[in-house]
């Protein structure tokens, strides 16, 4: 018996073997799973590729990590001009 | 805001109209507010809403309404080359594994030019792209909120996070290429 056939706990279609997620196939679904958006099999499948796989592991840590710098990118400063009169509407806003 | 706004209208300049029209919006309609929703939901909404008013009369078609002309669409995240050809043994697997991020130093990893590398990929994203990302993961608002002020299906979102996410990390990834080799 295969490693794949114990440690599945249900037998589902073959595709849906570990083994069988490659990956150039998990790099198009991983964000998915950041996403916490995979069906249970399939996130069980790429939990399990990630347990055996070191190249999709640290693509999934660039993927965590660009996420977290993209949180720190400064956002657009307002022109100035605009700051301005957008306070000035602000100030003259009376309640109706 | 302004960022989000610019995907509707057709100038910076015709946004931050757009940005201060729906900031009176928001005073206007504060007594409307019935906390169905977070007020910051509410607000990016009035902002859409607006911008797509004013992108409709510019007669500039709405995006969102199909993912068409979304630059990049069959666009792989990984260069084909990184892995293993149909043939070989090894098919669809790394040839080239992506570097491992403690290949880096951390401070490296921390530097200012780090940022400046993910901020100049989410500048060059399509708009629908930019304003997914910017939503989710500089706003902080989650798929529901990102959803429901742009108008789009869950299915719609992810795709487009998907993409815009896939594009920063590999700008992510080649810094650290760089780096690992300096």
């Amino acid at each position: 018996m295969k490693w794949w056939q114990w440690s599945r706990r249900r037998s589902g279609p073959p595709q849906s073997r570990p083994e069988d997620i490659s990956c150039r196939e998990i790099v198009l679904i991983v964000n998915d799973y950041v996403e916490g958006a995979l069906p249970v099999d399939e996130r069980e499948a790429v939990e399990m590729h990630l347990n055996l796989c070191d190249g999709c592991t640290d693509y999934l840590d660039q993927l965590r990590i660009s996420i977290e710098l993209t949180g720190e990118v400064p956002t657009d400063p307002l022109a100035p001009e605009f700051e301005e009169e957008l306070c000035f509407a602000f100030r003259s806003f009376t309640r109706p | 805001m302004l960022r989000v706004a610019m995907m509707f209208v057709s100038s910076r300049a015709v946004a931050e109209e757009v940005v201060q029209e729906a900031w009176l919006g928001v005073l206007k309609g504060l007594d409307r507010f019935e906390g169905r929703s977070s007020l910051k939901t509410w607000i990016f909404r009035i902002l859409t809403n607006t911008a797509k008013t004013r992108g409709e009369r510019e007669g500039r078609s709405v995006p969102f309404s199909s993912l068409g002309g979304d630059a990049g669409d069959d666009e792989a995240p990984v260069d084909a080359d990184r892995f293993f050809g149909d043939g070989h043994r090894w098919a669809g697997h790394w040839a080239s594994s992506p570097r491992n991020p403690r290949d880096v130093p951390e401070e490296r990893l921390l530097a200012d030019e780090a940022r400046q590398r993910i901020a100049a990929a989410i500048e060059t994203l399509p708009e629908n792209q930019r304003a997914v990302i910017t939503l989710r993961d500089v706003d902080g608002f989650d798929a529901d909120e990102a959803c429901e002020i742009l108008g789009i299906s869950e299915v719609n979102q992810r795709v487009l996070l998907h993409r815009a996410r896939t594009k920063v990390r590999s700008a992510l990834g080649q810094y650290l290429d760089e780096e690992a080799a300096a």
